[in-house]
């Protein structure tokens, strides 16, 4: 009974075969684009795993000297006391113009040292010279330097650091007995003594400093994780119509084999089972395709990590048993999700139903009433989200809230639009046309829907990209208004220069910072020479009266965006530079691309606190005509390499070229997006295309030739992605609102002002037409060349 | 004459024998023609042909003198929508417009609406109450009236019609009928109609029997 019923099923998809390879597609689709961000995701954050485990990071909590300074005893107390700590110096070493951070740890006690499996003793680690762990590249930057220990490459560490054991670390550093924090290690005995007993003036911080890569990059993820659901979403769109539509041909096959005798329950689970099957065979297709864009899209998102939050990734890609669980785990929930629909259908049919080809579309007035009240309801429930919530999830809840919501609304709101033409058409072909435009909509909604989605996208992410790069070349503008940045070697060389120069420029503006922590957090605090550069120039978003002339005398500090907003300190609050040095907060600036916080005093300031801060780059001022001629003089005088001098116009290109890369990942997943839209089109109307047969043919029989009905299936659906794309754009304007106030606040901690380009407005709704245009030319070309007979068999009795 | 179908042959591919083969017909103006047959004898196809929704493989067909093989895809298209107008069994009514726009379709599409003559129509054909219905929640008997009704506005010169009361019943069907005939009598058009029925073929003037593809 099973075989034969199972025979019977099958028999369809032979039948069809178009529509199985539509569902099974739209499902590897939908797997595909999320699996491939899964797959990104999981490789940066194990490449951030890699490096924080031999950092030390993933270890444990570490303890810090609440007055930034500690001291040998605390440590010996410790030990004394029976705490397992191992102690960590860094600090930053300059090799050239290099600056690498230079990590030393104790590496008897420390947990992951690299070498561990190499054909290398303790004692070539730990005794002089000792040897340097770095990335390859880092150990190809740092070339032949004579002086320094012998290199040892390490995969698992970042880019631009340096581990070593720590009396290394003391001695190249120059900082003998120097700790910068000490690292408790997982496995502590019974019954320490308290902290506060032993060491009072330490604190137990929860993270470490290499944590930092993988919380400042969660955002970026997020949103990478965020695309990837909105990709599955569209994909299920297809899933869904299609399934549905399968199921609803197949109503006639389900009577009768109820009718001769397969229990509902069998016949319910035969259909569980066909899902299941091929939701794996489109589960692994999709990992394939993901894996495939995952390789493409890798490098892209490396780079746009290490360049935007100096995180550490790989450009390669590992097969995951996790990963390829859950691409298959995803596509099987998404088809029983697309096709619960069908399957509880199946089971509460009755034996005699009369079939209804149309029913399967949710056309009824009752769906219609129910999208219409779900759309708003879903809208309030994202501002409700974000109003109670708050913070980077309320932002996407209301995200999902209003591109659910929104495309809830679509079928009524075009079906009301369509209404309204009818009424207006003059022409008998035209009321026909929006007449079966509006018969047709139920059947055609979900790939709507899904076009809707990927153009709002579009135009928020776009507007989004579009105001942040007009913003960011004016930033540019304001922040790089020297002509010349030179950087030297040394400090003496710097000095050399500085004074060669002061004849020759403008002005000679030196660029000093320190490493700090500001308001708990890693940051680097600069000082700067009063001069009419910043004062004309900077691009300050908040400012008290008389910004520059308070801190000119050093009563003020300027503080980027991105600390006001984490720690709250704008124009009137007091910052803790160093113990005992506290300034008001005078200014706040803009200052993108950049995770860490940033603060500017005045130079005299700055050097009082930190006199050895290094000094040895520059910007300066001249004529714009004369800094090519200067910049050849300085190389000549200084026999200094190309890239130590740059001109103010090859660095804005630099600047231009890392933000552009940023958002190359977001462009090439927002086409992917809109390509899946256009798909779920193409699928919709070729599913449609038997259903369309006895809309077309008697108005063929009543005079109208294939060519001009082909011609109105392509205006019909150009129609129909015009009217959504113009829904879209309200959409996409109120998206590109909530991620430039809402999502990139609380992502990246700056707030960008909105712009509207018209123009990328128009070349989308001429793609939104084109994708429409194309979806349907297939279907247009099998009308325009089916044969009388094909038509003519509408009209026959058998039918 | 009117219509002239002269030796006409069609083949369906992978068919063993032709369906039509070599039938003649002709018909005057005004004239009402039974044609019967068995299931499958090509009754169907000559209509089709005769509307000009197909192409012949052999012989011609000529309307008011026009050789259809002389007529592209387009020329056939405007002989549909001009003096030949069609009654299906299946109704095939466009199932996104009302009653009401149906019934002006045709005529609309043939450039010649006459907006009284289709409320007349209506009338007639007890259709003015369901004008702003849509055809699915309409009985059979009703959409063959608007059926007819939308044929009978582009009037027409021929009108063909394919066992338009099969799927009524018999009083209905008669009731229709007897519309039908009304109609092409009072409008002067020539009718050809296909049925099974001996006793509606009985009631038009004059019947030609298709056997096997050949007229007897």
């Amino acid at each position: 009974m099973i075989a034969a019923a199972v025979t019977a099923l099958l028999s369809h998809w032979r039948r069809q075969p178009g529509q199985l390879a539509t569902l099974i597609l739209g499902l590897a689709l939908a797997t595909g684009l999320w699996s491939a961000v899964q797959a990104i995701n999981a490789e940066a954050r194990a490449s951030y795993a890699r490096a924080a485990a031999q950092l030390g990071g993933d270890a444990g909590p570490v303890l810090k000297a609440r007055d930034g300074t500690l001291r040998l005893a605390d440590y010996v107390a410790l030990r004394r006391a029976g705490w397992q700590v191992s102690p960590v110096l860094e600090g930053r070493m300059r090799l050239g113009r290099e600056t690498l951070r230079l990590v030393g740890v104790d590496g008897m006690s420390w947990p992951s040292m690299p070498g561990q499996g190499m054909t290398l003793a303790p004692a070539d680690v730990l005794l002089p010279p000792g040897r340097l762990f770095a990335n390859p590249e880092t150990v190809a930057r740092i070339g032949a330097e004579a002086d320094l220990p012998p290199r040892i490459e390490t995969t698992g560490l970042p880019d631009g650091v340096v581990l070593t054991d720590i009396g290394t670390a003391e001695r190249l550093l120059n900082r003998p007995g120097a700790l910068s924090r000490l690292l408790v290690l997982p496995d502590q005995p019974e019954g320490l003594p308290p902290l506060a007993e032993v060491a009072p003036a330490l604190e137990l911080t929860d993270r470490g400093r290499q944590s930092d890569a993988a919380r400042l990059t969660d955002s970026f993820h997020l949103n990478l994780t965020a695309f990837g659901l909105l990709s599955f979403a569209v994909g299920l769109f297809i899933v869904h119509g299609t399934a549905g539509l399968a199921f609803e041909q197949r109503r006639a096959m389900f009577r009768t084999l109820r009718a001769l005798g397969l229990p509902a329950r069998t016949l319910t689970l035969l259909i569980l089972t066909e899902l299941l099957v091929l939701a794996l065979l489109a589960g692994l297709l999709g990992l394939v395709l993901g894996y495939l864009v995952a390789a493409a899209l890798l490098p892209d998102v490396a780079a746009t990590l290490r360049g935007l939050y100096g995180a550490p990734v790989d450009g390669g890609l590992t097969l995951r048993p996790a990963w390829i669980a859950s691409g298959l785990g995803m596509a099987v929930g998404g088809a029983l999700l697309a096709g619960a629909q069908g399957v509880l259908r199946v089971a509460r049919m009755p034996i005699l139903s009369a079939p209804g080809l149309l029913a399967w579309s949710g056309a009824s007035a009752r769906a219609r009433r129910l999208m219409a009240l779900g759309g708003p309801a879903l809208i309030l429930g994202g501002l409700g989200a974000l109003w109670l919530v708050g913070g980077l999830a309320g932002g996407f809840l209301l995200l999902g809230g209003l591109l659910l919501g929104a495309a809830l609304l679509l079928p009524p709101l075009l079906g009301a639009l369509l209404a309204l033409g009818q009424t207006r058409a003059r022409s008998v072909i035209a009321e026909w046309l929006l007449a079966d435009l509006r018969a047709q909509l139920p059947g055609l909604s979900l790939a709507l829907m899904a076009l809707l989605l990927a153009l709002a996208t579009n135009i928020g992410v776009g507007t989004m990209v579009a105001s942040f790069r007009l913003t960011f070349t004016g930033w540019l503008d304001q922040r790089l208004a020297s002509e010349l940045y030179v950087t030297t070697a040394t400090d003496t060389e710097g000095a050399q220069l500085a004074a060669w120069l002061a004849p020759r420029a403008d002005a000679v503006l030196p660029i000093r910072h320190a490493e700090t922590d500001l308001a708990g957090a890693p940051a680097r605090l600069y000082g700067i020479a009063d001069h009419a550069t910043y004062r004309d120039n900077w691009p300050l978003i908040d400012a008290d009266a008389e910004v520059w002339d308070r801190v000119a005398r050093g009563q003020g500090v300027l503080v980027n965006e991105q600390l006001a907003r984490r720690a709250g300190l704008w124009p009137g609050a007091m910052l803790d530079l160093a113990p005992g040095w506290r300034l008001p907060v005078a200014g706040v600036y803009s200052d993108y691309g950049n995770p860490l916080g940033q603060a500017i005093v005045d130079l005299p300031a700055l050097l009082r606190h930190n006199p050895d801060v290094p000094n040895r780059r520059f910007g300066i001022r001249i004529a714009p005509d004369r800094a090519a001629a200067l910049a050849e003089a300085i190389r000549r005088q200084f026999d200094l390499p190309d890239d130590a001098i740059i001109e103010q116009s090859r660095l804005k290109a630099q600047s231009l070229a890392i933000f552009e890369n940023t958002f190359v990942v977001t462009a090439a997943l927002n086409v992917l997006t809109l390509g899946v839209a256009g798909f779920a089109i193409l699928t919709s109307l070729l599913t449609l295309w038997t259903m369309r047969l006895p809309h077309v043919a008697p108005v063929w029989a009543l005079g109208m030739t294939r060519r001009a009905l082909a011609r109105i299936e392509v205006l019909r659906s150009v129609v129909l992605a015009g009217l959504t794309a113009l829904l879209a754009l309200p959409l996409g304007l109120i998206l590109a609102k909530v991620l430039l106030d809402v999502i990139n606040v609380e992502a990246f901690g700056w707030r960008l002002p909105m712009f509207l380009f018209p123009l990328d407005w128009l070349r989308l709704f001429a793609l939104a037409l084109l994708a429409g245009a194309l979806a349907a030319a297939l279907p247009a070309r099998r009308l325009r060349h089916l044969p009388p007979a094909a038509l003519l068999r509408v009209f026959a009795h058998e039918r | 004459m009117l219509l002239d179908i002269d030796r006409v042959v069609k083949r369906y591919p992978g068919a063993e024998r032709a369906v039509l083969d070599g039938v003649s017909l002709t018909l005057d103006a005004g004239e009402t023609l039974a044609l019967t047959g068995e299931s499958g004898s090509g009754k169907s196809t000559l209509l089709h042909l005769a509307g000009a929704l197909d192409t012949v493989d052999g012989g011609e067909i000529r309307l008011d003198g026009t050789a259809y093989s002389a007529l592209d895809d387009a020329g056939r298209a405007a002989i549909r929508r001009g003096p030949v107008a069609l009654v299906f069994q299946q109704f095939n009514l466009v199932p996104s417009l009302t009653v009401g726009q149906n019934l002006a379709f045709h005529a609309r599409l043939g450039g010649r609406h006459d907006p009284e003559w289709v409320t007349q129509l209506a009338q007639r054909l007890g259709l003015d109450a369901l004008l702003a219905r849509y055809p699915e929640t309409l009985s059979g008997g009703q959409q063959q009236r608007v059926a007819i009704g939308r044929a009978m506005a582009l009037r027409p010169r021929l009108l063909l019609a394919d066992e338009p009361t099969g799927n009524l019943d018999e009083a209905t069907g008669d009731a229709v009928l007897t519309l039908m005939l009304d109609l092409v009598a009072e409008t002067g058009a020539a009718l050809l109609l296909v049925t099974h029925s001996e006793r509606i073929a009985a009631r038009l003037g004059r019947r030609v029997h298709l056997t096997s593809g050949a007229l007897r």
